[in-house]
């Protein structure tokens, strides 16, 4: 295959737009989380579980004012739901923008509704008759359609990077699992750091989230490798490195930090924090070395 | 004067007679009042424009073909010795299927009655999804505006019977403007004469189905493609083409990532239960 030519101007999407694929990330990796500990997990887990809701719902709020923000008119955000030039809805499918504005509004619905939920399991009776409501399998369906959005918010922006005409992007199908599978091991980590400063945690569910978020981590190695594959075939690899070298650094360290806390001696010394910290870190780093790198 | 009819209308630039004098971009400016940029000093032939953006909706490159220090000489044309001055002015393809038409997410750009491609300025909201789909780079971000601009093949001379400004302003004949049947025709029997007269690598670009569906704004050049910052046919792919495989692979990650934490959190719950009987 011949290498790819790009002669396309960057967009320049900046920080906005990595706040808002790191928290849109976190937002839907929680709520996938949540659903799993709920569903599968024992009823020790569904404290944590209440967590992941709560998390979910608190890292999906400054969100869409992100997405405004980064806005040329930011006013006119709307128009990313309705047509302002033909009246009736502005959807597209085949856009991924378009159909992620849809996303990310159905998924605000579902994990506003969870987070009731949890904070009313939490105390705040208020919002009993919903925590009643997601209890049966209303609230299991509830979950796993919401799990479904969350998921598409997770992947899709790594989509909307690869559908355009950028370097390292376009060449880079793989880059929507890459980034919800990152999504999930980031996910895990400020589920772990979550508990691991709590005391009301079961310290079985901690043990169950390290284990989930070390089986994220292989997934997301496997994607990344995919990935770079692909934008090495297309002939773009070098976009990302020299300086964002460092960047890769960060990545590799986070994801080699559940693995090292567990296996390692003088890992194991670490702050428990430390390797969720690092996991954090490395969703951001991983998230603003391909956004930032193909635009340079 | 009356309107032009409701049929494709386009430009054919020919690039063999184009004598960089930026007649073009200035009368683009002059009608569509753009500020252009502050003036830089590029150091690159006879280009101070540099690129298409939204102060710039046509542009003229220069590519030298003539030897350097060692007397080599980069991509010689089969005449003249090697050596060759090379002129373009770029602009917007108005491209069949286009890319930014496709991504943007409001329905802000749209598909005129001229078969041009229009940003409406009152709808765009500036999210610039286009200017990482098009190809070209040829849309612009407008701070003052904050929405993208390019070139509009200039709508509002065209609904009152006038031609676009740059190929009203164009000395050479080089930018053509008129109905897309006619320019193919008199583009296919330029190519004709410049093959007769050995120029070998003319070619037409964006005249066919091959790039994008074919191209309204297209053009003869003298090169191949790439020398002139044009994506080959093999290259000019559409952003769509990675939809399929980008959710695709995002659907197989949810659901190996699902089986992943089921995993997790179920053989640890069995290990306890295990426990727990011993
Ligand atoms: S050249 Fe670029 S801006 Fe013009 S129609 Fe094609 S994709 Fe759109």
């Amino acid at each position: 295959m011949p290498p790819a030519e790009h002669f396309a101007a960057p967009p320049n999407w900046e920080w906005w737009i990595l706040a808002y694929f790191f928290f849109g990330g976190i937002s839907g990796g929680s709520y996938a989380i949540g659903t799993l500990l709920r569903l599968v997990g024992t009823p020790a887990d569904q404290r944590a579980a209440r967590i992941a809701f709560i998390a979910s719902f608190v890292a999906l709020l400054p969100c869409p004012l992100f997405l405004i923000a980064d806005l040329g008119q930011p006013l006119r955000f709307i128009n990313m739901l309705l047509d302002a030039s033909g009246g009736g809805l502005s959807f597209k499918p085949w856009s991924p923008m378009s159909l992620g504005s849809w996303a990310l509004l159905g998924f605000g619905l579902f994990s506003f509704v969870s987070f009731l939920g949890a904070v009313a399991d939490g105390g705040w009776h208020a919002a009993d008759p919903i925590a009643r409501i997601l209890r049966g399998t209303i609230g299991a369906v509830w979950n796993v359609i919401g799990t479904g959005l969350g998921f598409f918010v997770c992947g899709y922006t790594g989509v909307l990077l690869a559908v355009s005409n950028q370097p390292v992007w376009s060449d880079g199908w793989p880059l929507g699992g890459v980034f919800l599978a990152s999504s999930l091991t980031g996910a895990a980590a400020l589920l772990l750091l979550l508990a691991r400063s709590r005391r009301d945690v079961d310290a079985g569910t901690s043990v169950r989230l390290e284990l989930a978020d070390r089986n994220f981590v292989v997934l997301e190695v496997v994607l990344i490798a995919v990935f770079l594959v692909t934008v090495a075939v297309a002939g773009t690899i070098g976009k990302m490195s020299g300086v964002w070298l460092l960047l890769w650094l960060v990545v590799i360290l986070g994801l080699a930090a559940p693995f090292a806390f567990t296996r390692v001696d003088a890992a194991r010394r670490w702050a428990p924090v430390t390797a969720p910290i690092l996991a954090l870190l490395s969703v951001l780093a991983l998230r603003a070395l391909v956004i930032f790198s193909a635009q340079t | 004067m009356a309107a032009f009819q409701e049929r494709p209308v386009g430009f054919f630039t020919d690039t063999s007679i184009c004598i960089g004098c930026k007649a073009c971009e200035v009368a683009c400016k002059e009608w569509n009042q753009l500020e252009g940029n502050k003036p830089e000093l590029l150091l690159d032939s006879f280009d101070n424009t540099g690129q298409l953006d939204a102060q710039n909706w046509r542009h003229v490159q220069f590519i030298e073909q003539i030897p350097d220090n060692n007397g080599v000489v980069m991509n010689p044309t089969p005449i003249a010795g090697g050596q060759a001055w090379l002129m373009m002015s770029d602009v917007c393809k108005h491209c069949q299927n286009a890319s930014c038409l496709e991504v943007c997410p409001t329905n802000a750009i749209v598909r005129t009655e001229y078969d041009s491609v229009f940003i409406q300025q009152d709808v765009c909201n500036g999210c610039r999804d286009c200017i990482s789909a098009c190809p070209y780079g040829v849309i612009g971000f407008n701070e003052k505006t904050g929405t993208a601009h390019k070139c509009t093949l200039c709508y509002d001379r065209l609904q009152n019977g006038l031609q676009p400004a740059c190929a009203k302003a164009c000395p050479t004949e080089s930018i053509k403007f008129g109905y897309l049947d006619d320019l193919q025709a008199a583009a296919d029997k330029r190519l004709a004469a410049l093959q007769t007269a050995g120029y070998k690598k003319a070619q037409l670009y964006g005249r066919d189905a091959k790039v994008y569906g074919g191209l309204n704004a297209f053009f003869l050049l003298m090169d191949e493609p790439e020398v002139y910052k044009l994506p080959s046919a093999q290259n000019a792919t559409l952003p769509s083409r990675n939809n399929l495989a980008g959710y695709a692979g995002g659907f197989v990650t949810a659901v190996v990532g699902l089986v992943a934490g089921v995993l997790a959190f179920r053989s640890q719950r069995m290990n306890e239960k295990t426990d727990a009987t011993r």
